[in-house]
């Protein structure tokens, strides 16, 4: 009997509380910038896709919802011809923006990605790409890999030397 | 046997190794890179450093190289040492200073040695701050990727290519850091064998370019143990798909076929799988056609006309066999011409004898010595040539026995046997790569090549003090034969010549009577030659002739162009006195184009089947991938729904592979015992996964088609899953999908599945070889008698030639031949003829000229080939447009008006 009495009064307390509960949409919480949410493909400062079509983040996801198909331009420059993932599989838990060596792949604070119908959750590449380089400006893998794609002639990237010239054997 | 110590634990191994491929075999985790087990050490990369100590009180020891130091009784080493692993873990740092930061871009990543190498010896943070040398890469054709930028200096790559298969075209420029491993111009790899630069090369440089055309990485392919399809030698391959297409092949260790190696016609053969013009569904008179409406029409056909089936040496004995059962063992043909089931036919009785041993690849390595007669193995059984090139060193190896160099130092052997070689003797029409090394070569007709192997085979049963009217050269060969210890002769059915298989023969025989036990290698046209041939079927001319008789009216023909065995118009005419053709293939091809209906067929990819190889090894390919279009079928699965209609059943879709060939056991004595050959498997009822455990994308590959994952593809029939569940232990090797193991994602992976590295593989039960089961019947051996001045031609003033058919690796195989890359190394079709005769006939090379064989007329280029015999031109065997033409052949040069 008391403890009934003792639930009433916490709960009738509670009322003059602070409450938890907003106002959705039109009162939203803030999320901080590393909160795990949307993956975006983002890209380079040349505004050239990031992604290298390397298939990590594919290899890392426990739940196996990344696939893509790498393919290269004319120039050698590889990135995905296709990339896809399933978010009504997506645990985003973020081990692909770990694994990806390119910034490439990146979770965005935002959540708002409910579908009634759950094919709609199947994002393409279309649909993954943005206009941005996210949350890691500056980087562009091209420049630092030592492979020429069109982005810097072979040793002139960060660090390297110009290329060898084979037919000297001067120390 | 000698006790060795490491890290205070005893150990009983083998004397005359090396310590690193002893540790290895005792399963420590050392690094290494430019030690291979087939190539031996050269101790460069300063990787698998050791500390071997004087005694058990000696604390400090000293840091070897494991690959270059041999094992010795009583020796105190340690693989744990800390200064031993931070030598390697500090060479290793070295050796990426100027390593790329390429790994995502690398078609290496993934099975990459030295990303394992790295990772074992903890190096992961890049100390050195200063820039990195870089090279420009090269063209190289389009087998291989070059980027050299990965480069470690193992010199792995030039002691294969130059060292091990006999290239010249690719080496080591420059100097100090800046070695470069390339060729002194850009341009096409030479070697048949530059593939395997893609799995001896540890690092990146050195790629598979058609897997980079459909680049998945090694743990996202579906793979399957296969057998390579593209000659008779059957080479062990794995075959891996991604996304409903064949994505690349690598090698398949098997110690006594292919060992570490491919040809390259084998390793970018398979391009033909994902062929645009494949058969993709049903076609009945020009329509296509499925489900009821395809049986009933079937069920018309079959029932209303009398069939006959025609074989295919390059379909499995399955598919062969479920043929023969549905149009009956009478009406059963093999797909080929009859001097090819002739040949066949005198090599099996040959065989069959039990009189002569037939080598396998292994065996070929270890010969002393070789005579290969009227074939040029590089382009009919490229693997084999391999072989022959190692077999050449065994005699001057032999000298260095004397010496303290130990068997594995290659540099050391290579030093000092320098350039000699061991005999070799080769007899074929024209120049041939391994004429290189041969001790004596002989360019001429093939009657004539018989001809001097009858007259060796005389010279060897001669009086050992010799005839002295015997030309010394014969008398000498004679001798190099009866003195070498293994001696090895090759031949095969390139040259479409009898005599050439008769005089081999009685040299082996003739060996045989002075007690010397050679082996002899027949090649063989196609990758199931010998078993087609096994089920004892009448030829392409019998069945046309009884088909005119007996009022045939419908011809099945099983994954086979006929135009590529025998002559066009009479086939053109043939079909045409048929009402009805079925042809089960792959690809539209001419005979496809004559048939009424046609039934898409899978490749070797897309289901299992048995192969007997030119040695008479049964071996089974695995289904790969389940074909993403249902139409799709295995021929043996087609022909056995066709026996079901008609003998009135509903077909039954799964109809297991395996009766069939306990069936055909059953129908065929010779086949006895051929249903046990496949080892069968079972953990727990757990299946072995084709896929990879870090197999990527399964709830995302298929999710734009419909979001809810469709259940895997089943496998009935065979011991492997389509799906990453199921036994992770070690299968068989006939039953092995891929090597991987914790810490070795490259091919490297391998020593684990050994008994011992390098040798054979663990768990292997006794395989079955047809032709072992000797009848005992011997073969008759002729004694020569062949007519020369009737086969030849000698009359050298009229435009008529005796055509000498060439084999070539790129173009002459039928399906490889269909493979983008491939086919841009195809040879143009020429036809070549000697300096005199184009003389005579006011031929200049390279000027195009038209030939009349049979009937028909081809479009040709001249080419001089000096050492052609008068009245013969050589041309390209089979490489389109030179296919519908029955062999032996003659061709007239039709004058052209400018
Ligand atoms: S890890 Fe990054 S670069 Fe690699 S495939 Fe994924 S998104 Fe692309
Ligand atoms: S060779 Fe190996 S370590 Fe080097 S970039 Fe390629 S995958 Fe990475
Ligand atoms: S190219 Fe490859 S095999 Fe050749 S030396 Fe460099 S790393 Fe070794
Ligand atoms: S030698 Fe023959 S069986 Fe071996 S890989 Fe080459 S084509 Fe295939
Ligand atoms: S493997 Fe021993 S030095 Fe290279």
């Amino acid at each position: 009997m008391f403890s009934l009495l003792r639930s009433m009064a916490i709960t009738f307390l509670h009322l003059f509380s602070k409450r938890e509960t907003i106002q959705y949409p039109e009162e939203r919480v803030p999320l901080h910038p590393r909160w795990r949410g949307r993956i975006v493909l983002t890209r380079d400062p040349d505004m050239g896709e990031r992604c290298v079509g390397c298939y990590l983040c594919a290899a890392a996801c426990p739940v196996d919802c990344i696939s893509l198909q790498a393919t290269e331009d004319e120039q050698g420059r590889r990135y995905p011809e296709f990339f896809r993932i399933n978010f009504s599989r997506c645990i985003f838990c973020g081990y692909c923006e770990e694994a990806c060596p390119t910034y490439a792949i990146q979770l965005l604070p935002d959540f708002e990605m409910a579908e009634y119908n759950r094919q709609n959750l199947v994002y393409e590449k279309e649909d993954l790409l943005i206009d941005s380089q996210g949350k890691y400006p500056g980087y562009n893998y091209y420049k630092v890999a030592g492979v020429d794609s069109g982005i810097k002639p072979k040793g002139g990237g960060t660090n390297e030397n110009p290329p060898v010239d084979i037919h000297q054997i001067l120390p | 046997m000698a006790q060795i110590h490491i890290d205070k634990e005893s150990y009983d191994v083998k004397n005359g190794k090396n310590l690193l491929e002893t540790c290895l075999s005792l399963g420590y985790q050392l690094p290494y890179f430019c030690w291979h087990p087939a190539l031996n050490s050269v101790g460069a990369c300063r990787q698998c450093a050791i500390k071997v100590f004087k005694d058990e009180k000696d604390t400090r020891g000293r840091i070897v190289m494991a690959c270059v130091e041999p094992v010795s009784d009583g020796l105190h080493l340690s693989v744990a040492d800390p200064e031993a692993s931070a030598f390697r873990s500090q060479n290793i740092e070295w050796l990426m200073t100027n390593h790329p930061h390429d790994c995502a871009v690398c078609d290496e990543g993934g099975s990459c040695h030295l990303q394992d190498m790295t990772v074992m010896t903890g190096h992961a943070y890049r100390r050195f701050q200063y820039p990195k040398r870089t090279h420009h890469n090269q063209y190289l054709g389009p087998l291989v990727h070059h980027e050299m930028n990965r480069c470690i200096q193992c010199y792995r790559c030039v002691r294969f290519y130059k060292d091990y298969a006999g290239g010249k075209d690719l080496d080591v420029f420059a100097a100090h850091d800046h070695v470069y491993f390339g060729r002194a111009k850009e341009g096409i790899l030479e070697s048949e064998f530059s593939g395997n630069l893609a799995e001896v090369c540890p690092t990146g440089v050195f790629t598979d370019k058609t897997l980079h055309t459909h680049y998945t990485r090694k743990w996202d392919l579906t793979m399957a143990p296969s057998v390579c399809q593209h000659c008779s030698l059957g080479c062990n391959i794995i075959a891996g798909e991604r996304y409903g297409s064949l994505r690349s092949i690598t090698n398949r260790y098997h110690e006594a076929v292919n060992g570490y190696f491919l040809c390259d016609r084998g390793r970018y053969g398979y391009e033909f799988v994902n062929h645009p013009s494949r058969i993709q569904h049903p076609n009945v008179r020009g329509r296509q056609v499925s489900g009821k409406e395809l049986y009933t029409t079937l069920q018309d056909l079959l029932t209303s006309k009398n069939w006959i089936g025609v074989g295919s040496p390059r379909a499995s004995l399955e598919a062969n066999f479920a043929l023969r059962k549905l149009v009956g063992d009478q009406n059963f043909y093999q797909g080929v011409s009859k001097v090819e089931a002739d040949l066949l036919q005198r090599i099996l009785h040959m065989t069959h004898s039990g009189q002569i041993h037939q080598p396998s690849l292994q065996e070929i390595e270890q010969a002393d010595l070789v005579l290969i007669l009227g074939e040029d193995p590089t382009h009919s059984a490229p693997r084999m040539a391999l072989s022959i090139r190692q077999a050449v060193r065994n005699i001057p190896l032999q000298q260095t026995a004397s010496t303290h160099i130990p068997a594995w130092h290659d540099v050391a052997q290579r030093e000092y046997i320098q350039d000699t070689k061991g005999p070799l003797y080769i007899a074929y029409p024209v120049a041939s790569k391994l004429d290189e090394l041969a001790s004596y070569t002989l360019h001429d007709h093939p009657d004539v090549l018989a001809a001097f192997g009858f007259d060796l085979a005389q010279a060897i049963g001669d009086d050992p003090l010799g005839d002295q009217n015997e030309p010394t050269l014969l008398r000498n060969i004679a001798e190099a034969l009866l003195k070498a210890e293994r001696p090895l002769i090759v031949t095969g059915t390139s040259l479409i010549s009898h005599n050439i298989l008769e005089a081999a023969w009685a040299i082996a025989m003739a060996l045989k009577h002075q007690n010397k036990n050679a082996s002899l290698s027949f090649i063989l046209p196609s990758c199931n030659s010998a078993g087609l041939a096994y089920m004892e079927a009448e030829p392409l001319e019998v069945l046309m002739k009884s088909a005119k008789q007996n009022g045939i009216s419908g011809a099945i023909v099983l994954e086979n162009d006929l135009y590529r065995h025998y002559d066009a118009l009479e086939l053109d005419q043939f079909f045409e006195s048929l009402e009805d053709i079925i042809v089960l293939d792959h690809l539209e091809q001419p005979t496809t184009a004559q048939a009424t209906v046609t039934l898409p067929a899978a490749t070797f990819a897309e289901t299992s089947g048995t192969l007997v190889n030119n040695e008479g090894r049964v071996q089974s390919f695995y289904q790969v991938y389940m074909p993403k279009n249902e139409d799709i079928r295995p021929s043996w699965q087609w022909l056995t729904e066709l026996y079901q209609i008609k003998i009135g059943l509903t077909p039954d879709l799964l109809y297991p592979s395996t009766p069939l060939l306990e069936e055909l056991a059953a129908s065929l004595p010779q086949f006895a015992g051929i249903g046990a050959h496949a080892p069968t498997f079972g953990l727990n009822g757990q299946k072995i996964p084709r896929e990879p455990h870090r197999y990527s994308g399964r709830t995302a590959m298929l999710a734009h088609i419909a979001v809810s994952e469709p259940r895997p593809d089943q496998d009935e029939l065979s011991p492997f899953s389509f799906t990453m569940e199921g036994s992770r232990g070690f299968p068989p090797p006939p039953l092995t999908p891929y090597y991987w193991s914790p810490g070795w994602n490259s091919n490297q992976a391998l020593n684990k599945y050994q008994i011992e590295v390098g040798g054979a593989l663990a768990g292997r039960h006794a395989e079955v070889n047809l032709f072992a089961m000797a009848s005992t019947i011997p073969y008759p051996t002729k004694k020569g008698g062949v007519n020369q001045s009737q086969s030849v031609i000698q009359n050298a003033t009229t435009h008529t030639f005796e055509l000498l058919p060439i084999t070539h690796i790129f173009g002459s195989e039928e399906l490889s031949g269909y493979g983008d890359a491939i086919s841009k190394l195809a040879p143009a079709p020429y036809f070549a003829i000697n300096k005199q005769e184009a003389s005579r006939l006011s031929l200049q090379p390279g000027v195009d000229i038209h030939l009349r064989i049979g009937k028909q007329t081809y479009p040709l280029t001249v080419q001089i080939g000096q050492e052609l015999p008068a009245g013969c031109a050589a041309i390209p065997y089979n490489i389109p447009p030179l296919t519908g033409i029955t062999w032996p052949a003659q061709g007239t040069l039709i004058p052209t008006t400018p």
